[in-house]
């Protein structure tokens, strides 16, 4: 057998195991959710662990009200909005950018800030606006490129900021105690940015256990049974099963960008509702790259889908099937509510996948 | 949406550096990763090295999982 397949094999049995009652692990990364319904590992390991997807999804949790501003900004003359490519399709009130596109507005489909900033700098009479979603992974790269725009003197690049933090959200939801949430499948590449002690008073306060976990099916069936392990020895805590790229402390200079051009705000989580201190606005120092801003639009009054229930799913109450839009009125091709838009939402991950 | 992607540096030119995805070449910034050098493997988030892989630690993981579950077979 192959090395591989062998260690996944002995994982599985050292899982089955420890599973011997209910439990509920919950990741909180798209990643994370492609990866477990991908490799199939919600159908080898035992019935009584369930596998929730929680608000992992960036596109997913930005609210309505967000996806109504920034398609305002789309459709002001002379504006160019450039955005990562999952934005595009997911449905506001009562447009996407998608739509926009259709009539005419000019958005560019990036792959990194960078690109933003580069069509600011080739188009300098265009206010060129940058729609700044997710999480610790992500900002930091925006931080970047705003202090790059800064230093070139670029003044036509604007950032719509929605940028969210992930151990706030898990906070919130350990608080609630809705879901009944036994351990935390923590995100691999949010944590290369902020390290694992942001997650500590999840296992002090809760008493929740947290593992920091790769995205290879080998990583994520380590990272379930050192969850189990912890569960079993009765011993909460913090652990890193992702050594190859995470450390405790992160990455400092990351952080230090985050800290010179950000500040924390509380945010809105659709679906979710509002939580404290976890987002990111830019502080006054870069208040003029802040497209909230520059382009003072009036408040949107969102509407949500109706029937979806997105919101239960991403705060670990209910999956995907138990939608009643799921699989008939609410597909890819046809989505309803955000996490069946993004490719990495539970409902898509689910669909795609079969889990049904 | 986090995804990041591994990729060798193979040049660095001030802030920024050429790496190599299995043979495609990428401009990518290392402003989060001043430390990068020719030759390290990173993990590239949104046109950004954001670490360096530890392949140490990556052989260092195989080896205690080998351990830990050759011990009771």
């Amino acid at each position: 057998m192959r090395n591989e397949s062998r260690l996944a094999q002995g994982l599985l049995h050292k899982i089955e195991e420890l599973a011997t009652e209910e439990t509920n692990l919950m990741e909180v990364c798209g990643t994370h959710t492609m990866a477990i319904s991908s490799s199939g590992i919600r159908k080898m390991i035992p019935r009584t662990l369930r596998l929730l997807s929680g608000p992992g999804c960036p596109v997913c949790v930005t609210p309505a009200e967000d996806i109504d501003w920034i398609i305002e900004i789309a459709r002001l003359p002379g504006v160019i909005l450039a955005t990562f490519g999952d934005m595009v399709k997911v449905p506001g009130s009562a447009s996407s950018l998608e739509a926009e596109m259709a009539k005419g507005a000019e958005v560019k489909v990036v792959y990194s800030p960078l690109d933003a900033l580069q069509i600011a700098e080739r188009n300098p009479k265009r206010r060129v606006c940058f729609v700044g979603v997710g999480f610790e992974t992500t900002s930091p790269t925006v931080a970047s490129t705003i202090l790059l725009a800064k230093k070139r003197g670029v003044r036509n690049l604007f950032i719509y900021p929605g940028f969210k933090l992930i151990p706030p959200a898990m906070g919130f939801l350990s608080e609630k105690k809705e879901a009944k949430i036994d351990g935390f499948i923590c995100p691999g590449h949010v944590s290369v940015i902020i390290g694992s002690r942001p997650y500590e008073f999840i296992p002090k306060r809760f008493g929740i256990p947290c593992v920091i976990t790769g995205f290879e099916p080998l990583d994520v069936l380590q990272g379930i049974w050192m969850l189990l392990l912890q569960r079993a020895n009765n011993h909460p805590r913090v652990e890193i099963q992702y050594r190859r790229g995470v450390t405790e402390e992160g990455n400092p200079c990351a952080l230090a960008s985050l800290e010179r051009v950000f500040v924390r705000c509380d945010s809105q989580w659709r679906g979710i509702g509002v939580i404290p201190s976890s987002g990111l606005g830019l502080n006054q120092e870069f208040a003029d790259y802040d497209a909230k801003r520059a382009f003072d639009l009036p408040k949107p009054k969102p509407l949500e889908p109706r029937g979806c229930i997105c919101g239960p799913i991403m705060m670990g109450l209910k999956v995907p099937p138990d939608c009643s839009l799921f699989g008939e009125r609410c597909t890819p091709q046809t989505p309803v509510g955000p996490c069946m838009v993004s490719s990495e939402g539970a409902c898509a991950a689910y669909y795609k996948y079969g889990e049904t | 949406m986090c995804l990041a992607i591994p990729g060798r540096i193979k040049r660095i030119e001030g802030e920024f550096g050429i790496a190599n995805f299995r043979g495609v070449e990428r401009r990518i910034g290392l402003m989060l990763l001043p430390e990068a050098k020719v030759g390290d493997w990173v993990l590239v988030h949104a046109g950004f090295a954001i670490q360096r892989i530890d392949q140490e630690k990556a052989q260092e993981t195989l080896k205690m999982l080998e351990e830990v579950l050759s011990y009771e077979e």
